[in-house]
């Protein structure tokens, strides 16, 4: 503890920054020992409010992380010594076995090491007997600390249709006894590509948010990025683990040059590569090249190709022959008309936009990327550049129609415009 | 240990159209799953096949009517009680359990704090 109280403003951004750094940490903890999610996060809320008043009081402590968890448990413990009957039925089941090592060991006031408890709550989050989307709501509400208010907007989803989702997920968890727990070895793969594919998910619907003023949600973006830094320091081993932080990495480096100073969407082609956030860019490059050692799947794909375009000096000059070869390495990975549409745009580079608008069409006709907003917007681009503009307008206005994000609305409506113009 | 109960639905015009050799290598099957139940660390606690839903009466209220409460295509047909330590290991055993023309469902079943 440091010697004198802080300043009430010092001790609240403590909090909060305590909050958005260690809320993960501190419930994957007291889950342990509460046995149950709600009680575990009743616990865990109770922490950070007595946090913001001892604090005030004694100064914020060396290690809050540890303080928290301290003060959480104890609170979880008090609850169960009271309620003995429902002790013994602990709906969520510890098990030992695969302890989860970090880094930093943390310490709390009695000089005990705290596990990091948090590859059990992402598992449990992220178990297959959930729903898609309530693993992703799980996720951010129990290891990121986000409400449920937060959780509903980023979604789209009304407050109380996200709540009554995280409610039933948590039921699920406490009545089917969904274990607490790091899959075994014969399990893993699976199990881990279910996490992975919730943190890219967040990821993605910050990165490019499907409606809003904004194309970024910087929020989620930075939610997803940290959830990929603790499993890479949980779990580097995993090259799809260290593939996806790769990813997460290096997309997010154009972030500031995806709109100009108007709000409008820039394409790759145009950004000024020169602004790409080089140190996210060098700590991306550095997850790809370790990459090599090992067998790549579909997240490591994507970052070596994301690297493919990092590492070259512009547009015209980035290596097509390796983006498409990498693009075929991931279909065989990870069959997907998104990622024939993806391929269909770099060969477009190497062959000519011909030959890549007869690949569009045949997505186009094969009807799996119905209402998916990029698939006309390609299509529009490529008969824009073989100069068929009538086509181009009428592809530019089908995409119109299946975006609410603004800043691509103004883009496509403008590019609608040259082509009817000319 | 909780239990959940592994419910077997499948299409009973299928089971219907199977013949002897079929119907003996189910059976074995089936004798060899409550075998794999204890392999994989649960225990089997009861389980039955259940006569095809022609033979089903639903009863509303007062109201008794000739069929099965709801008519599905695939039906319920049968059901294991297993003990599991947990979910993850329940769907381990769950995944064996034979359902040739369906699938199963796990359902844990609802226990009630002692006295």
């Amino acid at each position: 503890m440091t010697a004198e109280a802080d300043e009430p403003a010092d001790v609240e951004a403590a909090v909060a920054d305590a909050h958005r750094r260690e809320w993960g940490f501190v419930l994957a903890a007291t889950v342990r020992v509460a046995g149950s999610v709600d009680l575990a996060e009743e616990c865990v809320q109770d922490a950070y409010g007595a946090a913001l008043d001892t604090w005030r009081r004694q100064g914020v402590p060396r290690s809050p992380g540890a303080w928290l968890t301290t003060t959480a448990r104890r609170r979880a413990l008090d609850v169960l010594r009271r309620e003995q009957t429902l002790r013994r039925k602990l709906p969520l089941l510890a098990e030992p076995g695969v302890t989860p090592g970090a880094d930093e060991a943390m310490v709390d006031q009695e000089g005990e090491v705290i596990t990091d408890e948090r590859l059990r709550l992402v598992f449990t989050c992220c178990h297959p007997a959930l729903a898609r989307e309530a693993q992703v709501a799980l996720t951010l509400r129990l290891l990121c600390g986000l409400t449920t208010a937060e959780i509903a907007a980023a979604f789209l989803v009304p407050e109380p249709t996200m709540a009554a989702r995280v409610t039933r997920a948590k039921k699920k968890i406490a009545a089917a006894h969904i274990p607490y727990r790091v899959p075994g070895t014969t399990e893993l793969p699976d199990r881990l590509d279910a996490v992975l594919t919730v943190l890219h998910l967040v990821f993605t619907t910050g990165h490019a948010a499907p409606a809003g003023a904004d194309l970024v949600r910087t929020d989620l973006v930075a939610r997803a990025l940290d959830l990929g830094r603790v499993l890479h320091a949980l779990m580097g081993d995993e090259p799809e683990v260290r593939g996806l932080l790769a990813l997460m990495l290096l997309t997010d480096s154009r972030r500031d040059t995806r709109v100009d100073a108007a709000g409008r969407l820039v394409l790759l082609a145009d950004q000024d590569r020169d602004r790409w956030d080089q140190a996210q860019v060098l700590e991306g490059l550095a997850l790809v090249h370790d990459l090599h050692h090992s067998r790549v799947g579909r997240f490591g794909l994507q970052a070596a190709i994301a690297a493919e375009h990092a590492v070259s000096p512009s547009y015209a000059e980035t290596r097509w022959g390796r983006v498409v070869a990498l693009y075929d390495a991931l279909l065989r990975e990870w069959p997907s008309p998104v990622v024939e549409l993806n391929r269909a745009v770099a060969l477009a580079e190497v062959a000519g936009p011909e030959v890549a608008l007869a690949e569009v069409d045949r997505l186009t006709a094969d009807g799996r990327l119905a209402g998916y907003r990029y698939l006309p917007a390609t299509r529009a681009d490529l008969l824009r550049r073989l100069g068929r503009d009538a086509e181009a307008a009428s592809s530019y206005d089908e995409a119109l129609t299946l975006t609410d994000n603004e800043a691509e609305r103004a883009f496509l409506t403008r590019r609608r415009d040259d082509a009817r113009r000319r | 240990m909780s239990e959940y109960l592994i419910l077997i639905y499948g299409d009973e015009r299928a089971y219907a159209a199977t013949d002897d050799a079929f119907n003996l290598q189910l059976m074995e099957a089936h004798n060899r799953f409550s075998e794999q139940i204890a392999e994989q660390g649960g225990k089997m606690v009861g389980g039955n096949a259940l006569m095809p839903t022609g033979t089903a009466t639903t009863v509303r209220g007062d109201v008794v009517t000739d069929g099965p409460f709801v008519e599905t295509k695939e039906a319920l047909g049968g059901y294991y009680l297993i003990d599991a330590n947990d979910l993850d290991q329940a769907l381990a055993i769950a995944k064996l359990c034979p359902a040739p023309f369906g699938g199963v469902e796990v359902r844990p079943i609802m226990s009630f704090p002692e006295e």
